[in-house]
């Protein structure tokens, strides 16, 4: 049933990545438990403008939990305190009337905020380029039954590919690691045979990128596994940690 | 070799070398606990004492001595490193952090429960290490009779205890954060390794604590 709610938001306010910022405070009422939080600072933010004042810049696009686009960091949780769902996919009903939410962007020297809640997640692309690809030459699609995939590896694959390059597993990380999104890159190419021609060479690439980027070591804390709105699980990073030791030693 | 060094210094490399120096020092802490052990039989350390003479004696425990003391500086090193280097990747913290939603705070503390061992590891090796391998002592005092003097000071006991308090997280995490590492994860083997895991990190720092307990209440004599 939908209910109302008082609310007050301290949303990290920050011009661009040159200058500091700092945390302003808001109050929003008559919020319908229905809406998801990005409609909640919708709300806020047509006050704003209403107001005069400058909006809360924050990313988003498809609003409905797939393209990876929302990243706010909600009392103390990437995406919030529900498990299994992006930003957009939140809804009001998850928090109390009279509640303070703390909103700030994802953190991590990887991750620049370019304002506000919004931050510069093009490191994860370039760790993509570095190796995230199979070279095939382009033209007509073959037969789905040439090249045979044992169903588990097909589904291990796809469980993988669900990654939307959202970052909160990096945002969870107490050492803002990269590892369980560039695992998930690793292995929906690695299960499958499409994967193999390159395997050693990607996960070389795909890990020198990572660091290079300045994303943390992991510590196995599981923190990333169980913020992941796709629930990818850390059985990748242990496979990428096969991949590239085995890629160590066997590679000319 | 440069490709090794290239691998090994990488933030996977890291983690391997973390994990295969742990998984060495968790075997001599089975070796050492097992010895330790024979003071609860109660046989005045006669039992105790023969093994102490022989790990003090034998050539090849003895070399395996220096290999122990270089894994152990090995850990501590590619701790400390990764340690400094992870804090350096988020410079701004966050305001609010809900680290109990998502992961236990002993697989987040691994660096101050290590320092934590560390410190207790210094008193210990003062004690005991010092005590067996750079005094002339051996004969008339044996090592058992120095355990007995040592804790009969209550402070030293529970300095012991805590120091297997740590000991039991910080193993609690490590053990299977080891298997992880090195990329052994697998869902039929994962499970029997957190398991045996747990239980090692539960029953050898106990059998430690116990020492200096037995030894401070006449337990054993």
């Amino acid at each position: 049933m939908e209910g109302h709610l008082n609310l007050t938001l301290k949303i990290w306010r920050q011009k661009n990545a040159s200058v500091a910022g700092k945390f302003e405070t808001y109050q929003v009422s008559g919020i319908s438990t229905d809406m998801s939080f990005l409609e909640m600072i919708d709300v806020l933010n047509n006050r704003l403008i209403e107001e005069g004042d400058d909006p809360v810049a924050f990313d988003h696009d498809c609003r409905e939990g797939i393209c990876g686009m929302c990243s706010m960091y909600i009392n103390g949780r990437p995406h919030g305190p529900n498990r299994g769902v992006t930003t957009c996919q939140l809804h009001m009903r998850s928090f109390q009337d009279g509640e303070t939410i703390t909103v700030e962007p994802w953190r991590a020297s990887a991750f620049p905020v370019i304002k506000d809640l919004v931050v510069n997640r093009s490191a994860f692309d370039r760790i993509i380029a570095a190796g995230g690809f199979v070279s095939v030459n382009t033209g007509n699609a073959q037969d789905a039954n040439n090249l045979p995939i044992p169903k588990e590896n097909a589904d291990e694959a796809f469980a993988a590919a669900a990654c939307i390059g959202c970052g909160a597993c990096v945002a969870a990380c107490k050492n803002a690691s990269a590892m369980l999104f560039t695992s998930a890159k690793v292995s929906q190419l690695a299960l499958l045979p499409q994967g193999q021609v390159e395997a050693a060479s990607r996960a070389q690439a795909m890990v020198a990128q990572m660091d290079e980027e300045g994303f943390g070591a992991c510590s196995n804390t599981g923190a990333c596994e169980a913020e992941c709105p796709k629930g990818i699980s850390i059985e990748n990073i242990a496979r990428m940690n096969r991949e590239y030791f085995s890629a160590t030693f066997s590679s000319k | 070799m440069a490709w090794l060094a290239k691998s090994l210094n990488s933030s996977l490399g890291k983690k391997l070398l973390m994990a295969i120096t742990g998984l060495f020092l968790i075997s001599f802490l089975l070796v050492h606990c097992s010895l330790n052990a024979l003071i609860f039989l109660n046989d005045g350390g006669v039992a105790f004492n023969e093994g102490a003479e022989f790990m003090g004696t034998n050539p090849i425990i003895r070399t395996m001595e220096i290999v122990l003391f270089a894994g152990l500086l090995l850990h501590i090193y590619d701790g400390l490193r990764l340690w400094l280097e992870n804090k350096s990747k988020r410079p701004v913290a966050y305001a609010k952090v809900d680290g109990a939603a998502n992961s236990k705070w002993y697989s987040r503390s691994m660096g101050l429960l290590g320092t934590l061992l560390l410190l207790f590891l210094i008193l210990h090796l003062k004690h005991f290490w010092y005590f067996s391998r750079l005094t002339e002592g051996l004969e008339d005092h044996t090592l058992y009779a120095e355990m007995q003097a040592v804790f009969m000071n209550p402070v030293v006991v529970v300095v012991y205890v805590l120091g297997c308090i740590s000991l039991g997280y910080h193993l609690l995490h490590g053990f299977s954060s080891a298997f992880q590492s090195i990329g052994w994860n697998h869902p039929k083997y994962t499970p029997t390794i957190k398991t045996i895991g747990a239980i090692f990190s539960i029953v050898i720092p106990a059998a430690f604590a116990a020492m200096p307990i037995a030894f401070y209440f006449h337990l054993i004599h």
